[in-house]
């Protein structure tokens, strides 16, 4: 008889995700997985090569531009698309193109609005996916404890949290009608800890703003923000300072909060992690709008 | 420690999956809002939310409303109630914790039945004044229904009964003849109060009488490994991989067991073998090798075999050893759990999904419904939402299956209706019908192209009809 270890945690979290993988590939016509470029994508990117190896990734992965993301994040994006071979579809919202958002002027709710709620459900739309797989997960924020991984979304894309479907054992239930889909989140029940404990042991790549350097930050409303191009307003600009810092989450660079670190390699920042007193979460400025804020933006058609 | 250090010994953590079970009142998400803040989980700013909260929805004056951690939702948080089943996480050094954690009250029996469906562990809360409860023993039926073999029964709010070991001693006796009732195995009763923290993490100052763990000590060293039995390997196939004419691989998740390189299989249920010849573990496939082999994998683990012969083999079909065959029927006793507002109809079509094979399938007979309350067994025609009954299921064909006591990831399935597409039920193999050759008795209708046109028709003009895909 074989002498089995039990699996240690992660690797139980990597085969459970993997499983809900393979069934969005086996069970949806026309899947597709977002790509955010962040660390959880990373996570999220590595598992499905994972699960699909030797075969390529059976979906094509979907960034939506907001057109205000860290320039390095782009880069990264198009580095790793060539590395691994993967199909990327990327869209913005030529409306709000047309109108010129930006974070500076209209704030960040109808930023958020127009070029991420009203981007992603276009790109949805326009690709007609029937699955949508997400990397959010239930330890980030309090709606998302709630929701289920094969989460169902309606025709306008809405997510109805106080009718779910039930989810049992590792039974996904993938039957939809026409034109309504599903979102899942392969990464649910991973938490912060154990995807950087996981980016550490697989040796994943991650974009580098997530470690400490010499960067040039403004205060926004009691946030450090970095200068990333010319599109900060001047008089911000004017006050712009050296600092030692990094980004606990990425996203479009205005509204992403940077902290003072001096983590500079991933050892680093898990120390700097287990010692934090603060969430992951606040440097995000799209969650402190409205109490509830996340919920509502949940139910509107947001991820 | 040095930090590297530190990582290198949380590599083997393991994990642990529990449910809390509890009413509104018992002190549930004061409990789990306990556990977070003492194991440091709760961040600064969380808690900095939550004192604001606390003056708008708290209940309890001047001191942070734990609850309010744990209540995600707002409009929950409104009407002051849990309404669904919410995951947490925590870790100590030897483990991760997942709590799956369901209201109580009686029209959510299907939350808890979710809930309790992926956990080793209960934990059963009772208010030290109130004792056993009806609630008490609708979570308990529940908790051993759906196979947990591990009970921490919580005696709550021993501050308000003045600490008194009696009083504990009481509920705990009348636990043990409910345990014995329903054949749970291992029951830990703790007194404890989640509102000042006593034996949730630190041991209890007010109760010295008290020697046994405390909730998480307990949590963190119980030994939840299945009994030393060779348990038999169970591979249902998920997804076929064929990147190229050169590859076919089967891939999925091991149910239970173990498999070798050259072991002599059997596909399930057309009862066809050959041999392994290749095992990929997904685990160690990583950028500089995308084709890392093994020689033998084992359950979880989610793999990609390769056989000796080309032969037919589908999603939804059962790889297992050949000297160890599970039953193959499509007559199963099962326990359904109703979840659906419409009631179901003996006779009616759902879709059955199992692992990953969905089927056709009705119920024939329900040979009786069992009140959750009293467990007493009573004759009905329908089943309504939260109902839970013995069936008699029929399939459209054949399936391999265990026994949901012997294995609970073959063993269970979920009802899906074929007009709605909601989860209307979820079920548990009890055994095999004795009647294994029953005949099939509903195939899947064959449909004509001009009634195939007709339909792509009316879905393609009249999307509001919502008409299915035939």
């Amino acid at each position: 008889m074989l002498t089995q270890e039990k699996l240690t945690h992660l690797k139980q979290l990597e085969a459970e995700s993997i499983y809900i993988l393979r069934e969005v590939a086996a069970e949806f016509s026309n899947p597709v997985m977002m790509y955010s470029i962040g660390k959880d994508s990373s996570v999220m990117l590595h598992l499905a090569m994972k699960a699909f190896a030797p075969a390529k990734l059976p979906f094509p992965l979907l960034h939506v531009d907001t057109l205000w993301k860290f320039k390095e994040m782009i880069e990264f994006r198009d580095k790793r698309a060539q590395e691994l071979g993967f199909e990327l579809v990327i869209h913005s919202n030529p409306d709000g193109v047309a109108m010129d958002i930006s974070p500076f002027v209209h704030g960040s709710k109808i930023h958020t609005d127009v070029m991420k709620t009203e981007a992603l459900k276009q790109a949805l739309n326009q690709g007609g996916y029937d699955a949508i797989i997400g990397g959010a997960r239930r330890d980030e924020e309090k709606s998302r404890a709630k929701e289920r991984i094969f989460s169902f979304r309606d025709k306008g894309h809405r997510w109805d949290p106080k009718n779910q479907r039930p989810e049992l054992w590792n039974i996904y239930n993938t039957s939809i009608a026409k034109g309504e889909s599903v979102r899942v989140f392969p990464i649910s029940n991973w938490t912060e800890l154990d995807i950087w404990q996981y980016i550490y042991l697989e040796n994943i790549q991650i974009p580098s703003l997530y470690l400490a350097k010499e960067r040039e930050v403004v205060e926004m409303d009691g946030v450090k923000i970095m200068v990333d191009d010319e599109r900060m307003p001047k008089e911000l600009r004017a006050s712009a300072k050296k600092e030692m810092v990094r980004f606990r989450t990425l996203g479009c660079y205005p509204l992403t909060g940077a902290i003072n670190s001096t983590a500079t390699t991933l050892p680093e920042i898990i120390k700097e992690m287990l010692l934090s007193t603060s969430s992951e979460r606040e440097g995000r400025l799209i969650d402190k709008d409205q109490e509830g804020a996340m919920e509502l933006k949940k139910i509107e058609g947001y991820f | 420690m040095h930090i590297e250090a530190y990582l290198k010994e949380h590599e083997h953590k393991d994990m642990l999956r529990f449910l809390t079970c509890g009413s509104v009142d018992d002190g549930k998400s004061t409990l789990i809002g306990r556990m977070l803040y003492d194991s440091k989980m709760i961040f600064e700013d969380q808690l900095r939310a939550v004192e604001s909260e606390s003056k708008k929805y708290g209940t309890t004056g001047e001191k942070i409303d734990m609850a309010l951690l744990v209540d995600g939702l707002q409009s929950e948080r409104e009407q002051g109630i849990t309404i669904d089943v919410a995951y947490r996480f925590f870790a100590t050094d030897n483990r991760k914790f997942i709590i799956a954690d369901t209201p109580g009250h009686e029209q959510y029996t299907r939350n808890m039945v979710t809930g309790a469906s992926t956990a080793d562990v209960a934990i059963i809360l009772i208010d030290a004044r109130k004792g056993i409860l009806t609630q008490t023993r609708r979570h308990s039926f529940i908790v051993s229904l759906l196979g947990i073999e591990h009970v921490i029964v919580a005696i709550n709010k021993m501050d308000l009964v003045d600490f008194s070991q009696e009083r504990f001693e009481s509920i705990k006796e009348a636990y043990a003849e409910l345990a014995n009732e329903l054949k749970i195995k291992n029951c830990y009763p703790i007194p404890l109060s989640a509102l000042e923290g006593d034996n949730v993490v630190d041991k209890s100052v007010n109760m010295p009488w008290y020697e046994g763990k405390t909730l998480l000590h307990l949590l963190d060293t119980m030994d939840i490994s299945k009994e030393q039995k060779a348990e038999s390997f169970r591979f249902p196939v998920q997804y076929v991989n064929r990147p190229n004419l050169d590859f076919r691989g089967f891939c999925g998740t091991i149910a239970s067991g173990s498999v070798k390189v050259g072991d002599e299989i059997t596909i399930l249920p057309s009862g066809k073998s050959t041999k392994v010849k290749a095992i990929i573990n997904a685990g160690d496939i990583s950028e500089a090798n995308r084709s890392a082999q093994t020689q033998e994998a084992y359950a979880p683990m989610a793999i990609t075999l390769t056989t000796e012969d080309e032969i037919d083999i589908s999603r939804g079909d059962m790889i297992v050893h050949t000297q160890n065959l599970p039953r193959v029927s499509n007559s199963l006793k099962v326990m359904l759990v109703w979840m659906d507002e419409a009631a179901m109809v003996c006779g009616k079509n759902y879709d059955i999904k199992r692992g990953s094979s969905v089927t056709n399938g009705k119920f024939e007979h329900i040979n009786y419904k069992i009140d959750v309350n009293s467990y007493k067994r009573e004759v009905v025609e329908e089943l309504h939402l939260n109902d839970i009954a013995s069936c008699k299921m029929l399939l459209s064909r054949p399936v391999a299956v265990d026994d949901y006591k012997n294995n609970r990831l073959t063993g269970s399935f979920i009802v899906i209706d074929r007009i709605t597409n909601n989860t209307v039920g979820a079920g548990m193999v009890v055994s095999v019908s004795r009647r294994d050759e029953d005949k099939v008795q509903i195939s899947p209708r064959t449909y004509t192209e001009e009634e195939r046109a007709l339909n792509l028709y009316i879905r393609e003009n009249f999307p509001e009809w919502e008409c299915k895909v035939i």
